[in-house]
């Protein structure tokens, strides 16, 4: 009925044409898309302090209480002319540890208290979980968390972006009484919830709770030079 | 132009024909509950309304226009590639919908995640395509296209209704199940959050459409 050149040249055209139009709408939407993806951003570092933000205010938020940002490497050392904010930790946990750019993002809330916030990034079932963790000044003690992932098991592992598993977190201690670091470990069946190092896994979620507890130590060790850094900084302006 | 208007007098759009074509849709041939046609996705993203909303919206577009696209090209559309040429239309329109939701509801589309994109292979899109657009004119098309998505949307935001109800007490993500209600003892039902219950309400949706509607009955 239709000859082989008619279908080559039909198809050909077809693909062209849809081509085409495809670039056209991923083109105009692109600069929407990645304001969307950079006030999410920006309401996760907030959540990780606590502060409820909406798509429309984040921005302003975020300029108002996110004072300062600084990147640092796994030495304690400031790295300089990188921007903290479009570091993606996705592509410095690929790189080898000491050549790692870590983002800290320093809270001053309106009575002037300051709060470090650092991103984490992990495996959890089905593929990444991120979140942001704030640290009180004496980088020992959290002051919040916030997780996300990409598609845990709803009602199971995605549990973790709800807020009654996020407040666990709070007032937890990654540094023992020995001065190691030894983060905070999601377990089954915790039942002294007094205890400052762990928290309760989610009942089928357990391949995601592991994974949240390997993010925070894997992610939170890196840092811990600088926060080391940081302390003793701030003890010798003390003794002074 | 004398022609083009007596064909439109022939044929207004919502002619007995067209009607037809989507009461069809809604009822006695469901996609979802008589076709038995995207079920996984009904499944994945019936736990709130406001995702399955936005699926429904999504997946009415995707078939109605992909019925007029194709039914526009199938006097041209040579047979032997077909299936791949509505693919083609397929595919180009859900990324273009897929991008649109990334733009304007970007929070609903993190939930939608990997299913707008496997909107492409919902049957209910070749189904429509194969068994309707290719031997139909445009407007008949677009209105079965845009009929069977509703039938699917239909479906979802019921098994929606009943998830979140009774899954979180709540209906568009605001809560309508009163605290008293739970100071007295009452508990959200897990289970509901979970795909299984999803498809037990279909099936009690199913089960209560073919008793009442005994043609629908296979022997």
């Amino acid at each position: 009925m239709f000859s082989n050149k008619y279908i080559i040249i039909y198809s050909s055209l077809l693909v062209v044409i849809v081509a085409i139009a495809l670039t056209v709408v991923a083109v105009q939407l692109k600069p929407i898309q990645e304001e969307n993806i950079r006030i999410e951003k920006m309401r996760n570092i907030l959540g990780a302090v606590n502060i409820e933000t909406t798509v429309k205010d984040a921005a302003v938020l975020y300029k108002k209480y996110i004072t300062e940002t600084r990147v640092v490497n796994n030495k304690g050392q400031i790295v300089e002319n990188v921007e903290a904010f479009t570091t993606n930790l996705a592509v410095e946990l690929k790189k080898a540890a000491h050549l790692r750019n870590l983002p800290v993002y320093v809270f001053s809330s309106d009575k002037g208290e300051k709060l470090y916030i650092v991103p984490v990034r992990g495996k959890g079932l089905w593929g990444p979980v991120w979140g942001y963790i704030s640290f009180k000044s004496d980088f020992n003690t959290i002051a919040g968390a916030i997780f996300d992932h990409k598609g845990e098991t709803p009602g199971l592992g995605a549990e973790i972006d709800t807020k009654p598993f996020q407040k666990q977190f709070f007032g937890k201690k990654i540094i023992d009484n020995n001065s190691t670091f030894i983060s905070v470990k999601v377990v089954k069946g915790n039942t002294d919830r007094s205890n400052e190092h762990l928290v309760d896994a989610i009942s089928g979620g357990t391949i995601t709770s592991d994974g949240v507890s390997k993010m925070l130590f894997d992610c939170l060790k890196e840092y811990q030079m600088y926060f080391n850094k940081i302390k003793s900084e701030t003890l010798s302006v003390v003794t002074e | 132009m004398e022609k083009n208007k007596e064909i439109k007098e022939k044929e207004p759009i919502f002619s007995k024909q067209n009607v037809d074509i989507i009461k069809k849709a809604l009822s006695r041939n469901n996609p979802v509950t008589v076709q038995v046609l995207g079920i996984c996705s009904s499944l994945a993203v019936t736990v709130q309304m406001k995702p399955a909303l936005v699926m429904a919206l999504s997946v009415m577009i995707v078939t109605g226009f992909s019925n007029l696209i194709i039914s526009l090209m199938r006097n041209t559309i040579p047979q032997v590639i077909r299936i791949i040429v509505q693919l083609v239309v397929i595919a180009a329109l859900v990324i273009i919908v897929d991008q649109l939701l990334k733009a304007y509801v970007y929070d609903v589309s993190k939930k939608l995640s990997v299913f707008v994109g496997l909107i492409i292979t919902n049957c209910i899109l070749m189904g429509r395509l194969e068994a309707f657009a290719m031997a139909n004119k445009p407007l008949p098309s677009f209105i079965d296209g845009l009929s069977n998505g509703m039938g699917y949307g239909i479906l979802l935001l019921i098994v929606a209704f009943f998830r979140e109800l009774l899954g979180s007490g709540k209906l568009f993500g605001a809560q309508v199940i009163p605290q008293s209600f739970y100071d007295a003892g009452y508990a959200n039902n897990g289970m509901m959050i979970l795909p299984p219950m999803a498809l037990i309400t279909i099936g009690i949706i199913i089960w209560i459409q073919r008793s009442k509607n005994r043609e629908l009955i296979e022997k």
